[in-house]
């Protein structure tokens, strides 16, 4: 971080002062002319937390596809085919059981053994060609989108939130004063904010294990150089059959939570596999810490963007994209 | 400066020594011959449903195709952008020119409106290149796939210049000469005639000094630029043509369909042009028409074939990635390299000096 502040002393100001503003424009009382000027306070917070929300949910799926890339470098573009088929997995298990947990559990485990079966027959045959893989991938998205489509049919579906669940929560953020001077405060969705703070944990979680454990330590070294991990006698083709699946599985886990609060239905494994592409292009591929800024700052540009330029919402997400490109091509936080 | 030399000298006998052997292939081949007079003498074989339906349609996908075949082949770069700017172009032509949709279009001529939508369309792709050739490889597909995914997305939301998720309808076609261009037979010819010009102006490009250069850079980035080569500037130019080439056959698709819509750019659509170039091969121009022809076939009749088999006609697109997946597991060279395997395979015994790859 002090590195940072001295190697790029304006860059740190800009991000400071752009911190302060936004704290501000979330915890003070906006002025009457402020709210004149681009809306109310409650639209802003709710735009703010809507994209800080599904900031998470990208989270979910884009590292999943990070990890993958940096440790094995396999491009999975059947990425967000294992997200909509962990989706459909999850809402079969919880329409049939009512159990919304269960759901995730199951939806891990079948999209891990989906991963594994991808990475035993189809990316350990062609392992550092890089191109076929991904051309592979490209062939398997259509194959799994088609046979969704068959199994599933073109419908809407919406996995049930659990009763414990459902109804807003109030936070303790005042979006106005009425005119008795009694505060008003932010109501929002608790299914959401428990999501949000589910995949924080997951976030977590994933940096304290590459980071703290032994298998971490593994897949660390097998980031770096893999042929002298291999030859210092792990076995790695079992490392690599684990970050799969459990990259896979966080993309089933993935569909569970976007089948929650948004829906499912075919044309979602597109959309989720372009957002799970530009988050790691905007944070830096195989980095997780990045894949976190990357879905935080497109998820942020999206619900912004879509309540105050609503025609113009996916251009600023595609401009932050090329923006990052220019100025650093191999992503913010990547560590070339 | 004596680096400098010693290319030259390594390379100038090189180049003299082929010059020889490398003039147009086709010129040598009966069987180009025979494709070429079947391709003119179509009208009279076909009527209209095969004419614009099958070999328009496949020519015009072959070109756009062609394009990322120019890309892929020569310069090592898998752009998925191509249907894109295809597709741009195409909304171009309807803005600039006259449509059904009169708060939208600027009702130029047709003479004014295609060079406009064409420029446009190749500064979109050159642009869209020069982002793309910041990274390689993979990276180049995952960029491009956002800004094909991009551009859809966007040509959904905005109503203003695209009109959302309806698009342009009854765009207007080119009447000149007192001909109909639009009509089956002089349509199918325009359409034979740009695709030829793409595909000889690929074939050109593809062994004049820039061609080889880029050829160059896909194989040794490095040393291209150890020579003194600018290796972005090779690639940038290289997207630039692909562009131009898409472009064209963008307009020959608003005037086929006479309306363009977001369905025209999807996702779905760019991975299409992909699997079409792969399946027909991507190391020499004649591969994306193949692949287009195959692709074509499929997609109109496999819902009668699989009916008349007993399956669901609706699992064409399982069929179309089944058989993408088939072939790129088995061949890395399409179609083609499965028809030059198996010719070798006959000729075995004989001689087996013809077995490296063949570039153009």
């Amino acid at each position: 971080m002090s590195r940072f502040v001295e190697r790029h002393p304006a860059w740190a100001l800009i991000s400071i002062i752009a911190v302060a503003v936004m704290l501000w424009l979330i915890f003070a009382v906006w002025p009457p002319g402020l709210e004149q000027a681009i809306g109310r306070k409650r639209v802003f917070l709710n735009a703010l937390f809507n994209g800080i929300t599904l900031g998470g949910l990208y989270f979910l799926v884009a590292s999943g596809f990070t990890l993958i890339f940096g440790l094995m470098r396999n491009v999975n573009l059947a990425h967000g085919s294992l997200y909509l088929f962990g989706g459909y997995v999850g809402y079969a298990i919880s329409s049939s059981t009512g159990s919304w947990i269960l759901s995730f559990i199951v939806a891990f485990i079948l999209t891990a053994l989906v991963g594994v079966l991808l990475q035993v027959i189809v990316f350990r045959r062609m392992e550092g060609q890089d191109l076929r893989q991904t051309m592979v991938t490209i062939g398997l998205s259509i194959v799994f989108a088609d046979l969704m489509l068959w199994a599933c049919g073109g419908d809407f579906y919406q996995i049930q939130t659990p009763n414990w669940l459902i109804g807003p929560v109030e936070l303790p953020l005042v979006t106005a004063i009425k005119s008795s001077g009694e505060p008003v405060y932010l109501r929002y969705p608790s299914v959401r904010l428990v999501i949000f703070a589910a995949s924080v944990v997951i976030g977590v979680a994933m940096w304290l294990a590459l980071n703290r454990t032994r298998i971490g330590m593994i897949v660390r070294a097998g980031v770096d150089d893999r042929d002298i991990l291999a030859a210092t006698g792990v076995r790695i083709q079992l490392v690599f059959v684990a970050v799969f699946a459990f990259g896979a599985g966080l993309a089933g886990i993935a569909g569970v939570v976007g089948g929650t609060f948004q829906s499912l239905s075919p044309g979602e494994d597109i959309r989720f596999l372009l957002a799970s592409l530009v988050v790691v292009i905007v944070g830096g591929m195989g980095s997780i810490p990045g894949a976190a800024l990357g879905a935080l700052i497109i998820g942020l540009a999206e619900q912004l963007g879509s309540v105050y330029i609503p025609t113009y919402a996916i251009v600023v997400t595609f401009l932050i994209m090329v923006l990052v490109l220019a100025i650093r091509p191999q992503g913010l936080l990547a560590r070339r | 400066m004596s680096l400098a030399h010693d290319a030259q000298i390594a390379v100038r006998p090189a180049a003299v020594s082929q010059r020889p052997t490398r003039t147009w292939p086709e010129v040598n081949n009966p069987a180009a011959w025979i494709v070429a007079a079947i391709l003119l003498i179509m009208p009279l074989i076909a009527n209209g449903f095969f004419l614009i339906e099958i070999f328009a349609s496949t020519l015009i996908l072959g070109t756009i195709a062609l394009s990322l075949m120019f890309l892929a082949g020569y310069g090592g770069m898998v752009s998925l952008m191509q249907l894109t700017i295809a597709g741009f172009s195409a909304y171009m032509v309807a803005v600039f020119g006259v449509s059904g949709n009169a708060n939208i279009s600027l009702g130029w001529p047709w003479w004014l409106a295609v060079p406009m939508a064409l420029a446009l369309a190749t500064a979109f792709g050159t642009l869209g290149g020069a982002l793309a050739v910041r990274t390689e490889g993979i990276y180049t597909i995952m960029i491009t796939l956002a800004i094909g995914a991009a551009f859809y997305y966007f040509t959904n939301q905005n109503w203003a210049i695209f009109n959302g998720h309806t698009g342009i309808n009854t765009v207007a076609t080119p009447h000149f000469w007192g001909v109909n261009w639009r009509a089956d037979i002089p349509f199918y010819y325009i359409v034979l005639a740009v695709a030829a010009l793409c595909y000889f102006a690929v074939e050109y490009l593809s062994r004049a000094p820039f061609g080889l250069a880029l050829q160059g850079v896909r194989d040794n980035p490095r040393r291209m630029a150890a020579l003194g080569f600018n290796v972005n500037a090779h690639r940038v130019a290289a997207y630039a043509f692909a562009s131009f080439v898409a472009a064209l056959a963008g307009v020959l698709q608003v005037w086929n369909y006479r309306q363009i819509s977001p369905g025209s750019v999807s996702v779905g659509a760019c991975i299409d042009v992909l699997i079409i170039a792969v399946v027909g091969g991507i190391t020499r121009p004649i591969g994306p028409f193949i692949g287009a022809l195959i692709f074509v076939l499929l997609r109109t009749f496999a819902l009668d074939f699989l009916v008349r088999l007993g399956l669901d006609g609706n699992r064409f697109r399982l069929l179309i990635g089944l058989g993408f997946l088939a072939i790129v597991f088995w061949s890395s060279d399409g179609v083609i390299g499965l028809w030059q395997r198996w010719r070798q395979r006959q000729r075995r015994g004989a001689d087996s000096t013809g077995g490296g790859r063949s570039h153009g």
